[in-house]
């Protein structure tokens, strides 16, 4: 397999406008000839499909949702960073930029991270044209707020539901092509594999939920936009029906898949309670600007958190981190929560919490300051855990959160199969191993409007195929195959539900590939994953019929994708001997605690082949090299 | 957090598919923590009837966290169930009392057809916004966006009436299934914008006569649906929606 990045020669600040200027053109009545797939509707899928038909294409957008507004973009609270110093406190493109590369442990790519930076002002400018209620101060322009990690206001917002503003503002754009006849919307479609044809990709298979009818579509171009796959911890952040089947697939059929074990554990979550629980609900990561982190000084003190006095508590992050303060970046917060928690200092239920305490804010600035800044979340908040957030301290800790990695992808969005172009979350680009808060909206958004319909279009321009029909062999082949995995699965008589193996997956993983790693708990993590796939493989109890509506048959095709991706990402965690950003290896720490990157022989993007079932996967890797951020130790301190 | 447990009994109705007729069946559960959500304790039914051998029930879901709107079902004969300003995915069993019998059915609308047990389909919803519910902008050719002043209290107003979440939950409570709040939200929430005045006439006619197209019926300020909106949306919008026509 070889690892082309197609990185633009060039100073760095140019590459982007370069790279526009040598992609080749289409003209708008040869577009019409084109056919392009786009699998997923959050803020990448449904804008680059919107981009696309806008273009001229023809484009056909299949999602599993029932209507397109229910991605889960849709629940990002926090905001969306763009490079625009409207606050005059010398922010700049550099600046994101840098911030970027550091925030991302220095495992992203320069040239994507640049672009990232470069192209975040103009995704404002056609958010706000689309009508996306941003914040505004008195005078009518733009307000900004600061978010973890940086130094600058520089992340726009709408309320605590920016997300839910901004994919909406997406789908009135692609509902607008839809309306035009230029995009043919195909809901409540679960993806299950991919068709390639000569090795090129053209096609996916999709099982329609109302009747379970397979279905084969074919296009010029695929693009897969699915989002991320931190489901395989069962209980994250994730919507419940998340899934990694789409990008899974595509990496059985050839796509290498990149810095699996890179999944960011997101600092404030609300702690689960029950068993039982389905999810963990995230609290924006924008609460840490006016709460403040702390624990009781005394460990195993079970005294409510009024009746223990200001000198028995520890403000640690304030403590460790003099700079940053509660603002420190994700994966360092929540570390030193675990390792607080650990030391018997936690609160809640199995002292597996921690203090987000909002008592000094709302006595210097009042309560209604509070409630206009963030009243949904602490509402939300509430509602969740029946306990008031404004009385008393919030409970949080961490929880899977985002995923870094996913299919390796070049500076143009395409993976190592041709024609399959993949976006947002569902890639691995541009954040490392880590991420900025308020950084992965600009992302699925800059690949979305801006990145895929310039370099599909261009990718397109030299690959004009004849068209393959849905009675192509290589359609009946991929569909027979999916036909025969799944009569293949459970049987009525096992003793497993799907649900109990996902769980058990998930203790699994978060036990062993979450905030903190080491090498004999992963190797164990593996052979314990290898009993689940056989427990999966042998004793799964479905539901009859398979044809028709079998919502437990939708999920079993997941939890089957996510077994053995969670291998992949346990062997991608021990390959890694090194801690950088959200992968933290217990080998490899300094003397206060700190990550220790091992820049001589990891600066570099692991992409992993397929190589067949049962099969040692092969470790590629793709260097990375610094040429305008210094590679530094990340020090918040 | 509470270590209680509470008994429900849960009384759903049961449709394989649309063809087929529907019947309400109750189930009891037992030793259910308060901290958990209806739709968890749903899950555990599940779980139970897929050992039993029987056919799980099917109900809409995915964020969990009141944001998506998949969720939506009738509790008690109230959209989302008694708990204000709340999709039913946020709805928790502190809000019962041990021995509680909760009835549950599927959002009844002529224009979201039902597929199974607690599922309806929505879709007529997006074919709505389809007929004209954007601002017609073309990708990268937006002016700078400073360019565009809206005052704090405009653009307050226009995030109150885009929160909408399309649970459906207002059709759903309408005696007339209207979906004017619904309409009424969309429109508002461009209408107060400078971005959304060119098409404002021509978006307005188009969104209510998609509408009527799709089977909702008129409102007849019933106010149900401002009632049970999970973002608490105000029947205000309907009011301004029928003064601007």
């Amino acid at each position: 397999m070889k690892l082309d990045p197609q990185l633009p020669s060039g100073p760095i600040h140019d590459a982007w406008t370069q790279r526009r200027r040598e992609l080749p053109l289409i003209s708008p009545i040869n577009k019409r000839r084109f056919k392009v797939l786009v699998v997923g509707s959050g803020l990448a899928g449904a804008s680059a499909a919107a981009t696309l038909a806008e273009q001229g294409f023809r484009v056909t957008l299949l999602t599993y949702h029932d209507s397109p507004r229910r991605a889960h973009s849709v629940a990002a609270q926090g905001g969306i960073n763009a490079a625009r110093n409207y606050q005059n406190d010398g922010d700049s493109v550099e600046r994101l930029f840098l911030d970027t590369v550091k925030g991302g442990d220095f495992r992203a790519r320069e040239a994507g991270c640049h672009r990232l930076a470069e192209i975040s002002g103009a995704i404002i400018d056609q958010c706000v044209a689309q009508g996306v209620p941003f914040a505004r101060e008195y005078g009518g322009t733009l307000a900004n707020r600061s978010f973890g990690g940086a130094l600058v206001s520089r992340t726009f917002y709408a309320r605590g539901q920016t997300g839910q503003q901004l994919l909406y503002g997406a789908v009135q754009a692609l509902l607008r092509q839809v309306d035009a006849g230029r995009v043919e919307l195909l809901t409540q479609r679960d993806v299950l594999d991919l068709i390639t044809v000569e090795g090129v990709a053209r096609g996916v298979v999709c099982r329609v939920q109302a009747s379970g009818r397979l279905e084969a579509h074919t296009a010029h171009a695929v693009l897969l936009a699915s989002g991320g796959y931190s489901n395989v911890f069962h209980r994250s952040t994730n919507a419940v029906k998340s899934n990694a089947s789409a990008i899974w697939r595509a990496h059985r059929r050839g796509a290498a898949f990149a810095n699996p074990c890179f999944t960011q554990i997101h600092p404030t979550c609300i702690p689960s309670g029950d068993p039982g629980q389905s999810k963990l609900t995230l609290m924006s990561e924008s609460l840490r600007n006016d709460g403040r982190v702390w624990l009781p000084a005394q460990a195993g003190d079970a005294r409510p958190p009024h009746a223990i006095p200001e000198a028995e508590r520890d403000y640690f992050l304030e403590r460790q981190y003099p700079t940053y303060g509660n603002m420190a970046p994700r994966d360092v917060a929540s570390r030193r929560a675990r390792e607080r928690c650990l030391e018997g200092h936690g609160v809640g239920p199995g002292g597996r919490s921690v203090y987000l305490d909002f008592s000094d804010t709302i006595r210097r600035e009042g309560r209604a300051a509070i409630e206009s800044r963030y009243g949904n979340l602490f509402a939300m908040y509430e509602r969740i855990t029946g306990s008031d957030p404004y009385a008393e301290p919030m409970r949080i800790y961490p929880a899977p959160h985002y995923t870094m990695g996913g299919l390796w992808v070049d500076y143009n969005l395409m993976s190592t199969i041709p024609g399959l172009f993949v976006l947002g979350e569902a890639n691995f680009s541009e954040h490392g191993a880590n991420r900025l808060g308020a950084s992965a909206l600009m992302q699925g958004l800059a690949d979305g409007l801006f990145i895929a319909p310039a370099t599909v279009s261009g990718w397109l321009a030299g690959h004009l195929h004849t068209e393959v029909s849905a009675d192509h062999p290589a359609c009946r082949d991929s569909i027979a195959a999916v036909q025969a995995r799944i009569d293949g699965l459970g049987s009525t008589s096992g003793g497993h539900s799907c649900d109990s193996l996902h769980r058990q997956l998930g203790d699994t993983m978060i036990g062993a590939c979450g905030i903190s790693r080491h090498a004999d708990g992963l190797r164990a993590a593996m052979a314990e994953v290898r009993e689940l796939e056989l427990a999966f493989a042998q004793e799964l109890r479905l539901p009859e019929p398979r044809a028709g509506r079998n919502p437990e048959l939708e999920k079993a095709l997941r939890l089957e994708d996510f077994l053995q991706l969670a291998g992949l990402m346990l062997r991608d965690a021990l390959a890694r001997e090194e801690s950088c950003g959200a992968h933290f290896r217990e080998e490899h720490q300094s003397a206060d605690g700190e990550a220790l990157r091992n820049d001589d022989n990891f600066c570099h993007i692991a992409a992993w082949q397929w190589t067949g079932e049962g099969q040692e996967p092969t470790r590629h890797c793709e260097p990375l090299h610094y040429r305008h951020a210094t590679p530094s130790r990340r020090n918040y301190r | 957090m509470s270590s209680a447990s509470l008994r429900l009994t849960l009384r759903i109705w049961r449709q394989e598919s649309p063809r087929q007729p529907g019947a309400f069946v109750s189930y009891p559960l037992e030793e259910l923590s308060p901290d958990l959500s209806l739709l968890e304790a749903l899950d555990r039914l599940n779980e139970q009837l897929l050992m039993a051998g029987e056919r799980p029930v099917s109900f809409d879901h995915d964020c969990r966290e009141g944001i998506c709107g998949a969720c939506g079902f009738m509790v008690n004969g109230q959209a989302h169930g008694p708990q204000r300003a709340t999709s039913v995915c946020q709805l928790y069993l502190r809000h019962f009392r041990d021995g509680n019998k909760l009835t549950l059915e599927p959002w009844r609308a002529r224009a979201f057809p039902l597929q199974q047990d607690l599922s309806v389909d929505r879709s007529a919803f997006d074919r709505v916004l389809a007929a004209g519910g954007y601002v017609s902008v073309n990708t990268g050719s937006a002016p700078a966006a400073n360019a565009l002043l809206v005052g704090r209290e405009q653009a307050e107003q226009a995030f109150a009436a885009a929160s909408c979440i399309g649970c459906g939950a207002c059709v759903a409570a309408c005696p007339n299934a209207s979906a004017s709040l619904f309409v009424a939200a969309k429109l508002g929430h461009l209408a107060l914008l400078p971005q959304g005045q060119p098409e404002r006439q021509r978006r307005s006619a188009a969104l209510q006569s998609a509408m009527a197209a799709e089977g909702f019926g008129s409102c007849s300020n019933q106010l149900e649906c401002a009632a049970v909106c999970p973002k608490e949306i105000s029947a205000d919008w309907i009011s301004r929606m029928n003064r601007s026509g």
